[in-house]
């Protein structure tokens, strides 16, 4: 398989993000590193897209609808092609395209302005939709936080896609368990996740969101589906740097010149 | 003339007609499409008209969703859940992305009746309008409703039009040339200028004939585009009349009034007296009894007028 190649765009999508965010100063580690494999395999082997021609008609549309996690969608479209990958380092920056949460105006690739949690979902809805009025087979994807599940528009927005047999909608929850006070489970309890999901009429399937061979499957999965597909994904929060891994501390906090430092010697010594 | 129509009826008969020539009009609705007329165009067009169910956040993210994917959207439910409920969803996911969505909402205002005060939106002007890039419409009977929603859904962009449930009096005929963002003067006059908006136009109407028997000159202008607001006709009202009376079917704060203030303090300072909800709660009522006792009719009008003059 080309996992190895999968495994190596990792790494650099992984590096790219913690060193835009350390020249940030601000920014989600924690959240966009638990999204590395699933965001990689979508830009890499599932999705339709044209880095040269990003607003192609025939293409696959993804929204980010935890748009905290903009450094893992701008390092993964800079690692595709969309644009030269230094380009990131003004994340966050007055006066640059790489805004804090995305821009869909500002950055080639990104299909949906998001940031406010739940959103971006109902969006992705709208946009299958608007595929399947037009006859086009054209997929919308769209990754949600497991916290931004508390948001009640999102299972309005479930509710509908279930309604309108969109079929041509793939969700992933990045199911890393934590959020900004802590555990969901501390928080606000949103388990089951899959169950939910298949009472408001979609299919589901559990993986482990670090495996390509599971991602592969995952997707494998939602193709053959006729309905629309919620692929919970479990996942590590701040997954690939020890010191962040599992650590609700490093939801939004950027780490320091040391800690990128280490950071990076782990990434490239896994 | 005076033949009633509710600007809500105009509303289905324009995307009925639109739908025809439009391929790419969407239309949807949170489960209220018997009131606000979009059931006129399911009717015709079932398969390019979408019910979101009583979900108001998820009507306008995925009304935002379909028009990113190329379609133009109308949007519809009643103003206090359009533009309360639903006001993030239509800042950030229509807003903030120039979305081709017209937020077309009915049931706005005190004529809203008996249902009551949950029911009865006097915040729905300032809400839209504080958003970047959105156009905001209030039109004033059946006729003008028609030209600017035709003009509204045609243009590129987002867009708030606000639509009542009352019938109300024909104010224009079936082919005046109204414009979006250019106020219409409907009376000229030297000594006080009344700004109306929405249905209150006809109350402003009714007021100038009162005043003029006793020797009051009026100028009267319909204010219905609240936003891109026609800040020349407004700066040239405070030069050449003693003073300004705002008249809508919303809050005295942040509407039209606030609007006109803004303006003349930047530009052109002179006295404004707002006529409007007075910054409480409606309550249930016949539309014309709550008019009278809220401070909305032709009387509150001349009584502003006199006291601009005095």
């Amino acid at each position: 398989m080309e996992f190895e190649k999968l495994e190596r765009s990792a790494k650099n999508i992984r590096k790219n993000l913690l060193k835009a965010i350390c020249e940030a100063g601000s920014g989600h580690p924690g959240g966009s590193l638990s999204a590395v494999e699933i965001l990689t395999y979508l830009y890499f082997c599932e999705m339709k897209v044209d880095e040269k021609n990003p607003l192609w008609d025939g293409r696959d549309r993804f929204v980010l609808s935890k748009g905290h996690a903009a450094p893992v969608l701008y390092a993964t479209l800079g690692e595709r092609g969309f644009f030269a990958i230094d380009e990131i380092m003004s994340l966050r920056k007055i006066g640059g395209n790489f805004q804090g949460h995305p821009c869909r105006d500002k950055v080639p690739g990104v299909e949906m302005s998001t940031g406010s949690l739940g959103q971006g979902f109902s969006v992705a809805v709208g946009m299958a939709l608007a595929d399947k009025l037009d006859g086009k087979d054209n997929k919308t994807f769209v990754l949600l936080g497991d916290g931004e599940l508390q948001e009640g528009i999102v299972w309005e927005a479930a509710m509908a896609a279930n309604h309108y047999g969109l079929k041509n909608l793939t969700a992933v929850v990045d199911w890393n368990g934590l959020q900004i006070d802590g555990k969901n489970d501390d928080v606000m309890t949103v388990k089951p996740v899959d169950e939910k999901f298949r009472a408001f009429g979609w299919d589901t399937v559990v993986i482990d969101g670090h495996s390509f061979r599971a991602i592969q499957s995952g997707f494998d999965f939602a193709q053959k589906s006729g309905k629309p597909v919620a692929i919970v994904a479990k996942t590590h929060k701040g997954n690939g740097v020890s010191f962040m891994k599992d650590n609700a501390g490093w939801h939004g906090k950027a780490p320091n010149r040391e800690e990128l430092q280490q950071a990076v010697l782990e990434i490239e010594g896994e | 003339m005076n033949k009633k129509m509710a600007t809500r009826e105009a509303y289905g008969k324009t995307l009925v007609k639109l739908g025809a020539e439009m391929r790419e009009l969407v239309v949807m609705d949170a489960d209220l499409s018997g009131s606000t007329k979009t059931g006129e165009f399911k009717k015709i067009y079932p398969d390019r008209f979408f019910n979101a169910g009583i979900a108001e956040q998820n009507l306008y993210g995925m009304a935002a969703g379909l028009s990113l994917s190329g379609k133009t959207v109308c949007a519809s439910t009643f103003a206090m859940f359009a533009t309360g409920r639903a006001f993030e969803i239509i800042r950030n996911s229509i807003g903030y992305t120039k979305a081709n969505v017209k937020v077309c909402a009915t049931h706005a205002g005190i004529t809203v009746g008996e249902d009551g005060a949950s029911h009865q939106t006097f915040e729905d002007l300032a809400l839209m309008r504080t958003i970047p890039g959105m156009v905001v419409v209030n039109p004033s009977d059946g006729n003008s409703a028609s030209i600017l929603l035709e003009q509204v859904i045609k243009m590129k962009g987002p867009a708030y039009v606000r639509l009542g449930r009352a019938g109300v009096p024909m104010v224009y005929d079936e082919d005046e040339p109204l414009k979006i963002g250019k106020a219409t003067l409907l009376k000229e006059g030297r000594d006080v200028t009344i700004i109306a908006t929405g249905i209150m136009v006809n109350e402003a109407l009714m007021a100038e004939k009162e005043l003029n028997a006793e020797g009051i000159s009026i100028r009267i202008i319909d204010m219905h585009t609240i936003k891109p607001l026609d800040e020349e006709a407004i700066i040239k009202a405070s030069r050449e009349t003693k003073g300004i009376v705002t008249a809508e079917e919303h809050s005295i704060i942040g509407g039209l009034g606030s609007a006109v203030c803004e303006v003349t303090a930047d530009m052109a300072p002179c006295k404004v007296v707002r006529v409007g909800q007075m910054d409480t709660y409606g309550e249930s009522g016949a539309p014309e009894e709550l008019k009278k006792k809220y401070g909305m009719t032709k009387d509150y009008i001349i009584d502003a007028v006199k006291k601009v003059l005095n």
